[in-house]
């Protein structure tokens, strides 16, 4: 019984069919849990748990080693303002009092209509168009207090929608097949250029 | 690989040249030099991570002297270390300090307080003062992980020991880190607890107060404590332990770093199960395995009456003297949990008092006694050091966890091959090179398979490939391959597995076998002669010819044998054929030695109470034959005696002497006439002991490290032994050693018939469960909550056959009745059996398999229904 | 003034809308030079590498010929790819594989096919949503094209390359943290010896591992050859080079200049680059090479922007992001900041960095909001040097990996250079600037 919708599932095994070991394709993996979930459930866990051939405590430790995956339901839309140097240097703090005062919630809550969480964020490597916002980690290159407020009004009209997707950092992310290269005959052809060399160096 | 060149390096510590061996880490290589570096990340039994810094060194490089972890470089030739100068110390007390900052110090309410790694480390190295002026990390404080470990995440250093040892190890990462930088935390899942039988040890590696121990939490302050060093007899295979109490109060006990058996590490049952020894004293339901038994009791009335030793003596002698008259009108049960003083205390008794051979310490569910002794045996080291082990057995984790760490290692850690033979649900199954699928009755098939490069028997549920891997692992004379032979199956005649055996060691003459009986001094029971052919001193007389234990049930059953002496009391609890064993109890005069109650006492006539673990001195022999010290800790509660003045007593109600009157006197005699360590042993307790048979180099233990094995107080304060862990037979000139049995003297049976399974039927593997429904389980409070829940394992095949899923109840039609169980998905199972664990209880806390288990029958075939 | 005639090597395609298509690609050269390489043997095309002497762009400045030559000897299993860009204000391989995944796919295979390897992983930093979308259209769009999969373009060559995403977590970044995250691990990074990936890396097999820029050169190279890329530059800094410009300046950005013929002030100041200080205020400091760099004072603004000539001043040019800090700016607070994000960034192994980047970063902020003591001051220098041991540049460390004596930079920096403001910080109990 997967808890894994079958679409999801399907892009899981392919995904983890893409690596020499299934436990490579954790980090895949836990971005399509949150996906589904849009956080990672203790099922969404198990699951990946499952299939990476590890223990659910193993996946959940690994999985808050990194910050994009959350173990608490958050917002449609996780809002993140970058206070790092570039940003600081450009107001990011301010941005970031004013992205809490427009929401309606502290930095590192959900508001309370469940559509925002805020986040204050690592350099997100936009430093040229600072103070620096993603939503669900898209650029939205608004950098004064009048664009942000009228981004998050068109976030809440849905105009959005095409642009900043709700949660799902590789929902558009599609491989378009598996693995190509005749691994076997590359193996067979390396096994022997290997013995010959060494035949050669014994020589 | 015999003659490799011994080479060694130079290397020069603080100005001093000292040899090392290549690739030797630089801290062990500087210890034995004598110059110790601070760490608490590393551990000898584990793979250096290098991440705590506390063991930074100079060491001269291409860029000049750089600091350098010693715990992970290896040494080379030429290296030239400085571990004491300004720079190293610098960093050093900068590490400490670093730990320091969000360190709660509440070492005053701190169980670790006074045995603690990192206080002792501060008190050496750290500075006295702290600058640190922040307000601390804060975490609640403290979460239970597990049923048996609590963690107090501000106490932790972030060594990863435990997550180490969980993942390492245990093969079982159920606790890992989460998180990151300074939030960084030790957790397990949240559906799923710590419940790893291995817990105890992260508790034990835990070089601070983080990981604690639920039955140990606040019950003693180290120095309160003292402690002996001791065997671990929970199960056969002999860990080194040191107990510990305070006053006459068992408190604690920990794992030794032996380095042929156990490498520092418990089981949780062997660690946490001495709470039964001083267990519910207050109970006195003579019928509940969680009492001690402290008092002499006979029936009178109809009900067990406390009485004076004197008047138990006589009863039970009486008894004895009246059935002993006639042949085989007496016999003997049990022995397993004996000493070897004990058990050769009572086969004196047995055959030289009353005259009888009906002697078996096992209760049908070994092997045959004969065969085990006739099989070359190896030893824990020599099978988790050979290239090709072949597992025979049952899960090992659930029977013999530290043989099954063992060889996870050897996997795992160096690579080495193991064929598994797959009865059923195993840990080994991740790791193991070949697993060979194997239902119910078709061992000797799959060893058909195995000795033979003919085509494969029908039937089997593996193909050619795997068997042609196997067979070229084990090679033309299994020269370095080490067979693990138990009893994987008890719903399976022994003469299944037994033929098997045979037919390997015969194929296999280079060979050698570990065996993996399971219950605690099992090998020595046999070894000091209870088992109707065999004789003290793993002795064999090919002429006597005695009853075991399923034929004595047989003969108490119909009338034959009036008698029967009880060595322990959980007979019921333990044999095949309960329904048969209650009828045989019933029928006879009963006489039980014991120290914990049981089932079993609703049929005594006489109780005699004994000694158990913990309380009384002696040797046991482990499953490779290693003769060890038991130590006695604490003093037996009310009246009850050690096995060895028992049984010498009663011999003089019987106006004889067995020429016992001590424990030092048993081991003696046993040494002096057989040549068994027994006194050797005996003599030097806190040794690694001797391996029957085996000559060889002594080898010195390693001196203790208080980093590594924290709570264990190190050789000087508490005189544990440095010397050698030896594995020399004792030198008992004067002593003629006895004739051991040899595969010509195993008694070739009829041949099992194996009636094949009908396509309607499941064939039952009843398995063995680590957390079985024993009396340690029962009488230990720590550990009763978790006992098994009763399931039937199934592969998805037979589950959608039979158009259930996992939880759902069935009733399981046997050869004497019905049961009512759940069954659970696991595809381990081979198709067309299912798996129950022994000692199933169902919902009404009834013995679920009693309807099913049938001792007489080759296999068990049960008919799955739903309602 | 600055010299801006050299060619745009990796950002040549920057003026067009659709310089991510396959379209656009073909049109302007691409696959021009993976052509040409599989006509060279793979050794002649690992020469032109070395003879370009390519550095390595992301921080460390390794010849990426000479990383590739030391694994001659055992055959390369792996090819991985840092696209994991997360130094602060450095944002080159975001530019380059949003607006030119072809390209860096493109380098990829040359370099898979120098190396020999069939198998390639690129590791992008989990944020890049959008950069993740373009790489796999465009590894997709080779696959299509014949670029990628079996039999390369007809040869006897084949790779898979496949594209990983990140989670979040800067320290991915170090070479041997990003395979543990590719081994589905965290990502803690192992610790030395081996020195190299190279040794025992994925799966503990030999690896290389290289920068999304540090590709995205490879076909021009192979298209006009290492000795034309070396003739670029100066001295051991051949070729042009991405610069992250940000901070106090009016053209904040990504600007490929030809390394060493320019100095930080051309970058800064030149009206066709920076543009000059905000407000033409006086610069304060800059960062010269991501916040792992020690800073510079305007005194060395006429440094040329070459690895060697920084690294004489006990600096480097690390990342290739410049961080310009005006006299409005409060160094006290730029310093908390960076160690912030250090102490956030920690993986968490090591008990100096650990336990280190919080403690100096608490005391930073106290200094900052209220609360700092004079001896906070040499409190952190001491910290900063249990650390990294010497405060010299490159690092001594006590801890795995470089991030440690990374962590020391910005505060033992702004110490040294404006000891006053932080016994202005104390005195005034808080920051000045309000
Ligand atoms: C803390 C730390 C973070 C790093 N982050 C990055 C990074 O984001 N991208 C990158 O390419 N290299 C990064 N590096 C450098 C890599 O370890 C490695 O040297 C580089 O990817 C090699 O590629 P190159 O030789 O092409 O420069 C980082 C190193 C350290 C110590
Ligand atoms: S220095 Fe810091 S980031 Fe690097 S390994 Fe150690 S703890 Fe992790
Ligand atoms: S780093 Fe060597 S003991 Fe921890």
């Amino acid at each position: 019984m997967s808890h894994f919708r079958v679409e999801i599932r399907q892009r899981a095994e392919e995904l983890v069919a893409l690596y020499p070991r299934a436990r490579s394709a954790m980090l895949p993996l836990l971005h399509l849990a949150q996906e589904q979930d849009g956080y990672l459930s203790d099922e969404g866990i198990a699951e990946v748990a499952e299939m990476t051939g590890t223990t659910p405590a193993d996946v959940r430790g690994t999985a808050l080693f990194y910050d994009m995956f959350y173990l608490e339901p958050v917002g449609k839309y996780v809002v993140g303002v970058c206070t790092n140097i570039a940003c600081l240097l450009a107001g990011g703090e301010e941005m970031l009092e004013h992205a809490s005062a427009t929401l309606g919630c502290a930095v590192g809550a959900t508001s309370s209509d469940g559509l925002f969480t805020l986040e204050e964020s690592e350099c997100l490597a936009d430093c040229n168009i600072a103070p620096c916002v993603q939503v669900n980690h898209r650029y939205v290159r608004t950098t004064t207090p009048e664009a942000f407020d009228s981004l998050v009004a068109d976030l809440r009209a849905g105009r959005l929608d095409h642009d900043v997707p709700s949660h799902g950092t590789l929902i558009r992310v599609r491989r378009s097949g598996g693995l190509h290269a005749p691994r076997a005959e590359v193996a067979a052809q390396r096994a022997s250029a290997r013995e010959a060399r060494a035949t050669r160096e014994t020589k | 690989m015999a003659d490799v060149i011994r080479t060694t390096v130079t290397i020069t510590v603080n100005g001093r040249a000292v040899e090392a061996q290549p690739g030797e880490l630089l801290i062990e290589a500087a210890e034995r030099a004598g110059t110790y570096v601070p760490r608490f990340c590393y551990h000898p039994r584990m793979e250096p991570v290098g991440v705590c810094r506390m063991c930074l060194v100079e060491v001269d490089g291409p860029r000049g002297a750089t600091l350098q972890p010693a715990c992970y470089l290896k040494v080379n030739d030429g290296m030239n270390v400085v571990t004491d100068s300004e720079k190293v110390k610098k960093a050093q007390d900068g590490v400490i300090e670093f730990l320091l900052a969000n360190h709660p110090l509440d070492c005053p309410v701190c169980d670790k307080g006074g045995e603690c790694p990192l206080q002792d480390q501060t008190l050496a190295h750290g500075s006295g003062e702290t600058r640190f002026v922040e307000e601390k990390r804060h975490f609640v404080k403290p979460v239970e992980i597990g049923e048996l470990v609590l963690l107090d995440r501000e106490r932790c250093i972030q060594c990863a020991r435990c997550t180490r040892f969980a993942s390492e190890v245990a093969g079982d990462p159920q606790i890992a880190f989460a998180g990151r930088g300074d939030l960084i935390e030790v957790a397990p899942s949240p559906t799923q607890p710590f419940d790893s039988v291995f817990s105890g040890n992260t508790v034990q590696i835990c070089p601070v107060g983080a990981l604690t121990a639920k039955p140990y939490r606040f019950s003693a302050r180290p120095w309160d404590l003292e402690q002996v060093e001791s065997t671990c007899t929970t199960c056969s295979v002999g860990c080194r332990i040191v107990v510990q109490s305070s006053g006459n109060r068992l408190t604690r006990v920990l794992g030794v770093d032996s380095d042929p058996v156990n490498h520092g590490w418990l089981c949780d049952k062997g660690r946490f199960t001495l709470d039964s020894v001083d267990g519910n004293e207050d109970t006195s339901d003579p019928f509940s395995a969680a009492t001690r038994i402290t008092e002499p009791m006979v029936r009178r009335d109809g009900r067990l009456t406390k009485v004076s030793w004197g008047e138990a003596l006589g009863e039970a002698a009486r008894i004895l003297r009246e059935a002993a008259n006639e042949p085989h009108g007496v016999g003997a049960i049990g022995g397993a949990a004996l000493t070897n003083e004990g058990a050769f205390a009572w086969e004196r008794f047995l055959r030289g008092v009353l005259g009888t051979e009906d002697i078996d310490a096992q209760y049908g569910d070994g092997l045959d006694a004969v065969l085990i002794q006739s099989l070359p045996r190896a030893t824990i080291d020599e099978a988790a050091t050979a290239p090709v082990v072949v597992t025979l057995t049952g899960d090992l984790r659930e029977e013999l966890p530290i043989l099954f760490l063992r060889l996870r290692e050897s996997a795992v850690r160096y690579r080495r091959s193991i064929i598994e033979l797959a009865f059923g649900r195993s840990s080994l199954r991740s790791v193991a090179r070949v697993s060979l699928p194997v239902r119910p009755g078709e061992a000797n098939l799959v060893a058909q398979a195995l000795t033979h490069d003919g085509p494969l028997p029908l039937g089997l549920a593996f193909g050619e490939g795997e068997i042609g891997e196997a067979r070229r692992l084990i090679g033309e004379s299994g020269e370095g391959v080490v067979f693990v032979v138990g009893r994987p199956n008890m719903a399976e005649s022994a003469a299944v597995l037994e033929t098997a055996l045979r037919r390997l060691a015969e194929r296999f003459p280079l060979a050698k076998f570990l065996p993996a009986l399971r219950r605690s001094n099992v090998v020595g029971a046999l070894d000091m002669g209870l088992s109707p052919r065999l004789r003290p001193g793993r002795g064999f007389e090919p002429l006597a010819s005695g009853r075991d234990t399923r034929e004595q049930i047989e003969a108490m059953r119909s009338g034959e044998q009036r008698a029967v002496l009880l060595l322990g009391g959980c007979l019921l609890g333990n044999v095949l054929d309960v329904f048969s064993a209650r009828e045989a109890l019933a029928s006879a005069n009963v006489v039980v030695v014991t120290g914990h109650g049981g089932a079993t006492l609703e049929f005594a006539n006489v109780v005699l109470p004994a000694a158990v673990q913990h309380e009384r001195l002696g040797t046991v022999t482990n499953i490779e034959g290693r003769v060890t010290c038991v130590t006695p800790k604490i003093v037996a509660p009310g009246s009850a005696w050690p096995d060895v003045a028992i049984a010498a007593e009663l011999a003089r109600e019987f106006g004889q002497s067995l020429g016992l009157s001590s424990v030092e006197q048993a081991a003696r005699t046993i040494q002096e006439s057989t040549g068994y360590p027994t006194l050797s042993a005996l003599a030097d307790a806190s040794s690694d002991g001797y391996v029957v048979g085996h000559r060889g180099e002594p080898a010195l233990r390693r001196a203790l490290d208080p980093m590594a094995f924290p709570g264990i107080r190190s050789t000087e304060t508490a005189g544990l032994g440095a010397r050698a862990g030896a594995t020399t037979l004792a030198d008992a000139t004067s002593s003629v050693a006895p004739r051991s049995a040899t595969m010509a003297d195993v008694r070739v049976g009829t041949g099992v018939d194996v009636p094949l399974a009908d396509a309607y039927s499941l064939l039952v593997n009843v398995s063995r469960r680590l957390y079985d429904d024993g009396i340690a389980m029962q009488g230990s409070p720590a550990l009763s909550n978790l006992r098994a829940v009763t399931t039937l394992y199934l592969n998805h095949f037979d589950l959608d056959r039979l158009g259930v899923t996992t939880g759902d109840v069935v009733n399981m039609n046997g050869p004497r009745g019905v049961a009512r169980m759940p069954v659970a998905l696991d595809n381990a199972v081979p198709r067309g059996t299912t798996e129950v664990a022994f000692g199933s209880r169902d919902a009404s806390g009834v013995d679920a398999l009693r309807p099913i288990l049938d001792a007489s029958k080759a296999t068990i075939q049960v008919r799955l229904e739903t309602q | 003034m600055a010299t801006l005639s050299a060619p745009r090597i990796v950002s040549s395609r920057s003026e067009f809308a659709d310089s991510h298509t396959l379209a656009r690609y073909l049109s302007t050269g691409g696959y021009v030079a993976l052509r040409k390489a599989l006509t060279m043997f793979p050794e002649d095309v690992a020469t032109e590498v070395d003879e370009a002497s390519l550095l390595g762009r992301g921080g460390a400045g390794f010849p990426a010929g000479r990383k590739w030559s030391m694994l001659r000897k055992s055959p390369v299993s792996y090819l991985v790819v840092n696209g994991d860009e997360s130094e602060p204000a450095t944002f080159k391989d975001h530019y380059l594989v949003e607006r030119d995944p072809h390209q860096l796919v493109e380098g990829i295979i040359i370099a898979a096919y120098a190396l020999q390897v069939t198998q390639a992983f690129v590791f992008l930093r989990g944020e890049f949503a959008l950069g993740l979308e373009r790489v796999q259209q465009a590894v997709n769009d080779a696959y299509e094209h014949g670029a990628l999969g079996s039999r390369i373009f007809g040869s006897e060559f084949s790779l898979d390359v496949v594209v990983h995403p990140g989670a979040g977590a800067y320290i991915c970044g170090e070479e041997t943290a990003l395979i543990e995250a590719l081994e589905g691990k965290r990502g803690f990074p192992r610790i030395k010896p081996p020195f190299f990936p190279a040794v025992t890396g994925l799966y503990g097999e030999p690896t290389v591992v290289n920068n999304v820029e540090t590709m995205s050169n490879l076909p021009w190279i192979v298209e006009h050859g290492g000795a034309a890329f070396a003739a670029l530059g100066g001295g051991r800094s051949t070729g042009t080079r991405l610069f992250a410009l940000a901070g106090r300046v009016r053209n904040p950005g990504v600007y490929e200049i030809e390394m060493v013929k320019n100095t930080f002030r051309d970058l800064i100041y030149d009206l066709q680059l920076g543009g000059g200080v905000i407000d033409d205020r006086a610069i304060k400091a800059i960062i010269p090479g991501g916040v792992s760099a020690p800073w510079f004072g305007p005194d060395l603004l006429d440094l040329p922007l070459g690895q060697d000539e920084v690294a004489e001043k006990g600096s480097m040019l690390g990342s290739g992001s410049i961080v310009v800090l005006d006299d409005t700016t409060c160094v006290v607070r730029a310093a908390w900041r960076i160690t912030k994000f250090f102490s956030r960034e920690s993986c968490g192994q090591c008990t100096p960095c650990r336990e280190g980047s919080g403690w100096i970063e608490r005391v930073m902020y106290r200094l900052e909001h209220g609360g700092g003591r004079m001896e906070d001051i040499d409190l952190l220098l001491d910290l900063c040097d249990n650390i990294a041991p010497g405060l010299t540049w490159p690092p001594q460390q006590t801890t795995i990996c470089v991030l440690g004596p990374s962590i020391p930079s910005s505060v033992h920096s702004a110490i040294q250079m404006f000891r006053d403001d932080f016994v202005a910080h104390v005195r005034r109990g808080g920051c000045p600037h309000g």
